[in-house]
């Protein structure tokens, strides 16, 4: 297939299944809002949305790569946030850590402090031979809330352990981080984010590079602490099959036009029809799908 | 035999004797500060991935050694505040882009090498152009020079460091593994970073009598990476690493006595074979 006809169906696509950009920006406020709330009436129907992100431009390196975008997010949910490289989807989450300045519009937090927000954020080459034990790294996502002087105070630790615990990896506490797998060290990393985060878990994307083992493993990590803890999920991935099935939100930003809305009424839209054939096919399997595979059956067709 | 023999207790005897003057004392203790720092600071600049960084500085720095020397300006009131300067624009154009930093480190050190040999012969009028500008690159002869207040500055600058890396102990290990996680949680991470660059230029300025331009930035790196051979906690690799480091430039200073070979060199060649010792330790 030569990169024309490629380019060309893509815009196909772009024209025939989907509104132009500012029709589909104005559903998205209006009724993919709606339905997000409804959706997650018996949680909390009256309370406001933690994070409101209201007609936010962002920029990334002097390019504009998101304009006017409007969503959401209520306690408890699951918001998946998919779209291509390059579409701006880690600038809009430094965006939300308050790490970068909107160019446009508002970010508002309700009841939401900044050292509330646990993150997980890419790992980077440092980490990888970094030395340092497990409880020393967990520790250190204590910094935000403990305010009283320098020391860690008896209160992170306990904080520390606690949730070393709820992802059981109190057992390899005294290890070295470097000589973890790559699940293990992620379970380290949200055990980290943990500490810091009281009501919201900010994640980028947290399987890459793992095995499926792994993968399914920290997902069905997540999605527990969505359900058990009522921990607000909002995650980066490039995933979107597993985003499908744990989510109960999606935010999709491409260049061209955006959707936000319950991860029901994303699956109506034909874009997902490709991700949901494939999970048909392999409903018993317990393993999530990568990208890698949905590349392959895009391939085909 | 005999004869091997009878020098070594021949320079075993001028070990001892030599022990009992001042400056040689001065010479132990400031050497083992200066080490007991360089290689704490190692630890978080191999780390962060900055040990080049520390290595263009002290090129800086002995540009403004060479100037303060020419103009006959106090060396630590010139010299200091210009590579703490350097160490902030190093830093920051670091942060931004990588391969900037990169470059920039290439162009502050060559230039400040360049800038200040130019300028020493120039202006400098020392009979002995050559020995002086040696000495400021490997650090020789000074070492016999060191005053009371040498020792006292590398007492100070030292005692500063460790009370600092004991009290923030916890900020600097979030800042160091993670900086992305640190910010988010509300850490000023550039006051960090600032921190570090600043105690760095210090440390270095401090070393140069020592070790000399060129060599001061062994001292930051053998001790760091040898203690990361053998342990693998931050506290642990962090107290090994100056244990090493003290170790290392006692040993250092002794065989440079028996041996008559510059200070600076041997307790950076020690280092190397501490390195490498380790490496045969742990795999």
């Amino acid at each position: 297939m030569s990169f024309i006809s490629f380019k060309n169906k893509k815009n196909k696509l772009a024209d025939k299944k989907l509104p132009p950009h500012s029709a589909w920006g104005h559903y998205t406020k209006k009724q993919g809002t709606r339905i997000g709330r409804s959706a997650n009436a018996d949680v909390d129907s009256a309370e406001a949305p933690l994070v409101t992100v209201s007609d936010v431009s962002l920029s990334y390196e002097g390019r504009n790569v998101i304009e006017g975008l409007s969503f959401d997010v209520c306690r408890g949910d699951y918001l998946c946030v998919i779209g291509e490289n390059g579409s701006g989807k880690s600038t809009l989450m430094s965006a939300i850590l308050g790490l970068k300045k909107v160019s446009g519009g508002k970010i508002s937090m309700n009841g939401l402090s900044r050292g509330e927000i646990g993150v997980l954020p890419q790992q980077s080459q440092v980490q990888k031979d970094f030395p340092a034990l497990v409880e020393e790294v967990v520790i250190t996502g204590c910094l935000g809330r403990s305010t009283k002087g320098p020391f860690m105070t008896k209160d992170a630790r306990k904080i520390a352990f606690a949730s070393m615990e709820k992802l059981g990896i109190t057992s390899i506490a005294k290890r070295p981080y470097r000589e973890l797998s790559g699940g293990q060290q992620q379970r380290v990393m949200i055990a980290r984010a943990l500490c810091a985060a009281e009501k919201m878990l900010v994640l980028d994307e947290p399987v890459t590079g793992l095995d499926p083992k792994s993968t399914a493993d920290i997902y069905s990590l997540i999605s527990h602490l969505n359900r058990a803890e009522k921990m607000t999920i909002v995650m980066v991935t490039h995933d979107v099959a597993s985003a499908l099935r744990y989510s109960t939100h999606i935010l999709r930003i491409n260049k061209d036009s955006v959707f936000f809305g319950s991860t029901e009424e994303y699956k109506t839209l034909p874009e997902a029809s490709a991700y949901l054939d494939r999970e048909k096919d392999d409903s018993d399997a317990d393993i999530p799908y990568g990208e890698g595979g949905f590349r392959y059956k895009g391939g085909i067709t | 035999m005999s004869a091997l023999a009878l020098t070594l207790s021949e320079r075993a005897a001028k070990l001892v004797l030599y022990l009992r003057y001042p400056f040689v004392q001065n010479a132990l203790i400031v050497s083992a500060l200066v080490a007991l720092s360089a290689a704490l600071l190692g630890v978080f600049l191999t780390l962060k991935r900055f040990s080049a960084i520390g290595d263009g500085l002290s090129h800086v720095a002995f540009g403004a050694a060479a100037i303060a020397a020419v103009f006959d300006i106090f060396d630590l009131s010139f010299t200091l505040p210009v590579t703490i300067i350097a160490a902030v624009i190093i830093l920051n154009a670091g942060s931004g882009r990588r391969t900037m930093g990169d470059a920039a480190i290439a162009m502050l050190s060559t230039g400040a090498l360049a800038v200040g040999y130019t300028v020493l012969n120039l202006f400098g009028g020392s009979a002995n152009l050559g020995g002086d500008v040696c000495s400021a690159l490997f650090g020789s002869a000074a070492m016999l020079t060191l005053t009371k207040s040498d020792v006292m500055l590398a007492l100070g600058v030292t005692a500063a460091l460790v009370i600092l890396i004991i009290i923030f102990y916890y900020k600097l290990l979030s800042v160091t593994f993670d900086e992305s996680f640190s910010k988010a949680t509300g850490t000023r991470t550039g006051a960090y970073n600032l921190a570090i660059a600043i105690v760095c230029a210090t440390v270095i300025v401090m070393g140069m009598k020592l070790a000399g331009a060129l060599l001061i930035s062994a001292l930051i790196v053998f001790p760091a990476l040898s203690a990361m051979r053998l342990f693998k906690g931050f506290a642990s690799v962090l107290v090994t690493s100056g244990i090493i480091a003290v170790v290392g430039a006692t040993l250092g200073v002794l065989v440079s006595i028996l041996l008559e070979t510059p200070v600076g060199a041997t307790i950076a060649a020690v280092d190397v074979v501490a390195y490498g010792l380790c490496c045969l330790v742990r795999k």
